[in-house]
């Protein structure tokens, strides 16, 4: 076991965790933030993406112990409140850029790192940024369009 | 570990050794790459986009921005799969890897390093420190091209060159290597000695790119036959090859 201390959505935890308990397993198991989703558990599918110290990251390819003292940012952290959510969150819902909705939490938080570097993507770019995480139902056109509205709306 | 191919009975956390990470860029002819740094950080390093543009060029076909933020170079060469870029590239550019244990630390060159599939010259209880590797010297180009099935997917093929140019314009060195073409990463020593001394024209492009063929030995799979592969071996060859000659006829 080892004793972890870890920032999730700017609030601390102190846990003990198991040696091979995975990132994902974590949060969803022990902090029951189950917003990250698991779908491949070998890093292909994206569904498990959070934000690792700034940086989009497959939470299914890290330990819980390498945490400790870091900083993670969760789909649970991204809205302000239930009325107030996300840009990001109300452009996909505003463009139905979600179906089951199984790829949408990691989705959104690769999505917030890259709109905050860039924040006037081409289509291109989209595509590109968006080509780590699988999505089974919608066939990405509505969530491009999406990321286009988001973009838009956070630029102002 | 994911894949349940390893299931290690001890497992150590390299990732606090901050001073392993980090590209040194010294005022000599050599850059070194620590075992660290992680593929992200390359990207945006721009030491690397002026000295190694094969490097800066094969970056965004490694995986995903997710993964290329937590990879490392150190762990991608350990590792030594065959379809990775990395090791190709670092075989073509004729690069040597510092290796450390408890006994002390050893230079191997990246042509005895590379083994074959997933196996190195690393003895067990040697850790790799750092990769030295050439700068891209002047009236030279580089071009790495690769086929994969969707972005982010290992390559069906992949290709990379350098060019370098004498003074008259003809080809002075020529360097290829490939990947997913055998068991490790491939130099292709009698493709890249068709070239030396010769023009880069269309012929000569032709003929190395034959020689690619004959000297790979790829695996096939159920995405692409060995024909197939030893095809697109050609020709992204071809191509590489014509834009290597291209940027090197286009610096300096
Ligand atoms: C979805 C997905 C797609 C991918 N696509 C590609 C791709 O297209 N091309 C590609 O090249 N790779 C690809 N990869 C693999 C990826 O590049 C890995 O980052 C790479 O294998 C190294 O990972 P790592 O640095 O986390 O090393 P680890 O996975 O931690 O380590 C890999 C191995 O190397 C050993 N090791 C690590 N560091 C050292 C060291 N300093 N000294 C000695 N041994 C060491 C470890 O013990 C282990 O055996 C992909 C991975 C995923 C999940
Ligand atoms: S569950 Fe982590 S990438 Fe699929
Ligand atoms: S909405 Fe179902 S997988 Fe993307």
């Amino acid at each position: 076991m080892h004793p972890i201390t870890v920032t999730v959505n700017g609030t601390k935890y102190e846990r003990q965790v198991e040696d091979r308990l995975l990132l994902s397993d974590f949060l969803r198991h022990d902090l029951l933030l189950a917003g990250t989703h698991v779908g491949c558990e070998h890093g292909v599918c994206g569904a498990c993406t959070v934000i690792f110290d700034g940086a989009p990251v497959r939470s299914c390819l890290m330990f819980a112990a390498q945490t400790d003292g870091h900083r993670i940012e969760t789909v649970e952290g991204l809205a302000v409140d239930r009325d107030h959510l996300h840009p990001l969150q109300q452009a996909m819902r505003d463009c139905h850029g979600l179906q089951c909705g199984y790829c949408t939490p990691g989705i959104l938080m690769t999505m917030k790192v890259f709109l905050e570097e860039t924040p006037n993507p081409d289509e291109a770019q989209i595509r590109e940024a968006l080509s780590g995480n699988l999505c089974r139902c919608t066939g990405y056109q509505h969530i491009v369009e999406a990321v286009k509205l988001a973009a838009e709306r956070m630029r102002k | 570990m994911n894949f349940r191919l390893t299931q290690p009975a001890i497992l150590i956390d390299i990732n606090p050794l901050n001073e392993l990470a980090g590209v040194n860029n010294g005022a000599g002819e050599r850059l070194r790459v620590g075992a660290l740094t992680r593929y992200r950080n390359l990207e945006r390093d721009p030491a690397t986009a002026q000295h190694l543009p094969l490097i800066a060029e094969a970056l965004p076909h490694i995986a995903h921005p997710q993964i290329r933020n937590r990879g490392t170079i150190g762990g991608n060469l350990a590792h030594a799969d065959p379809a990775s870029e990395m090791p190709a590239i670092v075989l073509t550019l004729g690069g040597r890897l510092r290796a450390q244990s408890a006994k002390g630390e050893r230079w191997i060159d990246a042509a005895d390093f590379f083994v074959g599939a997933l196996t190195t010259a690393l003895e067990p209880d040697e850790m790799l420190m750092e990769v030295e590797l050439p700068k891209a010297p002047p009236r030279s180009g580089a071009c790495f091209m690769e086929m994969s099935r969707r972005r982010g997917d290992f390559a069906i093929i992949g290709v990379a060159c350098t060019v370098r140019l004498d003074d008259h314009g003809r080809c002075a060195e020529a360097r290829i290597g490939l990947c997913n073409a055998g068991d490790g990463p491939v130099f292709a020593t009698q493709a890249a000695r068709s070239l030396a001394g010769r023009a880069i024209g269309k012929n000569e492009i032709a003929e190395a790119a034959k020689l690619v063929q004959s000297e790979i030995d790829p695996g096939g799979s159920i995405h692409a036959s060995k024909e197939f592969q030893r095809h697109l071996a050609g020709v992204l060859t071809m191509r590489a090859l014509t834009k290597a000659g291209e940027r090197a006829r286009g610096s300096a």
